[in-house]
């Protein structure tokens, strides 16, 4: 008795699961989401650029060229987060042939490659004053450069085929491809010479930043995770309405 | 505040342009996804009006 209660509760709570991969459910749950992180990322981008701009003190070494760095990493770390993720949803949308999957991955892609072109031009403003050139060919800035690629032709592909499945399936494997860059680009300042300095948040023996500093770059940083899952939320419900406008559902949700 | 005025502020120490160019960098990638969203959704609902017609 007490074995097929529990075994009834695995099937419901699978059930529960799965109901999210469907695109019905899932179109309100994201319009939820989304507005919740359009609020949260508002709060925290004042709250961060007050910190960083008005309140934190100048950089004994760099001098006010520094606060470039309260939006650099974030940037850059939700170039690299938002290629996981998109990575991610590709192998579940070829693996398990969900349509959300495919869906999300689609939606992520251009956001992450905004934090990508962001944390190339603003690493490049920061690099002239800093490093004395805008540009250098090393492993950091070169593996950058290529995720910017992956991005782009990640979308491009994806749009090329008439044939949305073959396009969602083509594309998937590039993004999957593509993945091994990641871990070269965080590592890349570890394992090469390079201009580019080395992580000093998550580092042995804690961050390296004064609190003064280093707080403006991680609440900036919940700022851009919250602006990230909006902007994306917002691309997955378009693109819900897109591919399932036969359904009768989505009249009634759009109304 | 740590800044003695707003010149010093905006100057941000003779490197404004490297520190405005990138906020402000930041501040067009935005706007432009933003306006790209709501076109998106604009052309999509447009689209699913024009299908329920046709049916």
């Amino acid at each position: 008795m007490a074995r097929t209660e529990q075994q009834s509760n695995e099937k419901y709570s699978g059930r529960w699961f799965w109901r999210y991969a469907s695109p019905a459910t899932f179109y309100p749950l994201a319009g939820t989401l989304e507005k919740i992180c359009w609020i949260i990322a508002a709060v925290l981008t004042v709250i961060g650029l007050y910190l960083g701009l008005l309140r934190a003190p100048v950089d004994a070494q760099q001098g006010e060229v520094y606060r470039v760095i309260f939006i650099h990493v974030p940037a850059a770390w939700m170039a690299m987060v938002l290629y996981m993720a998109m990575a991610f949803w590709c192998f579940t949308g070829l693996v398990l042939g969900t349509r959300l999957s495919f869906i999300m991955s689609h939606a992520i892609a251009p956001t992450g490659a905004l934090m990508t072109v962001v944390a190339l031009v603003t690493g490049s403003l920061w690099g002239r004053p800093a490093w004395g050139t805008y540009w250098v060919w090393d492993a950091k800035l070169t593996s950058f450069l290529i995720l910017f690629f992956l991005y782009v032709g990640y979308m491009a592909l994806a749009a090329a085929f008439d044939d949305k499945k073959k396009g969602d399936r083509a594309s998937a494997l590039i993004a999957l491809v593509g993945a091994v860059n990641v871990p070269i680009i965080y590592f890349s300042t570890v394992w090469w010479n390079s201009l580019h300095q080395g992580p000093s948040v998550a580092r042995a023996g804690g961050p390296s930043m004064a609190a003064s500093m280093l707080a403006p770059m991680l609440i900036l940083t919940f700022a851009f995770w919250a602006y990230c899952i909006a902007a994306v939320m917002h691309r997955v419900r378009t693109k819900i309405i897109e591919r399932e406008r036969d359904a009768a559902w989505l009249a009634e949700a759009v109304k | 505040m740590i800044w003695e005025s707003w010149s010093a502020f905006w100057a941000m120490g003779g490197r404004g342009f490297y520190v405005w160019g990138s906020y402000g960098a930041l501040a067009v990638g935005v706007i432009v996804e933003l306006i790209a969203l709501r076109r998106g959704r604009a052309n999509a609902l447009q689209s699913l009006r024009d299908n329920e017609h046709d049916a």
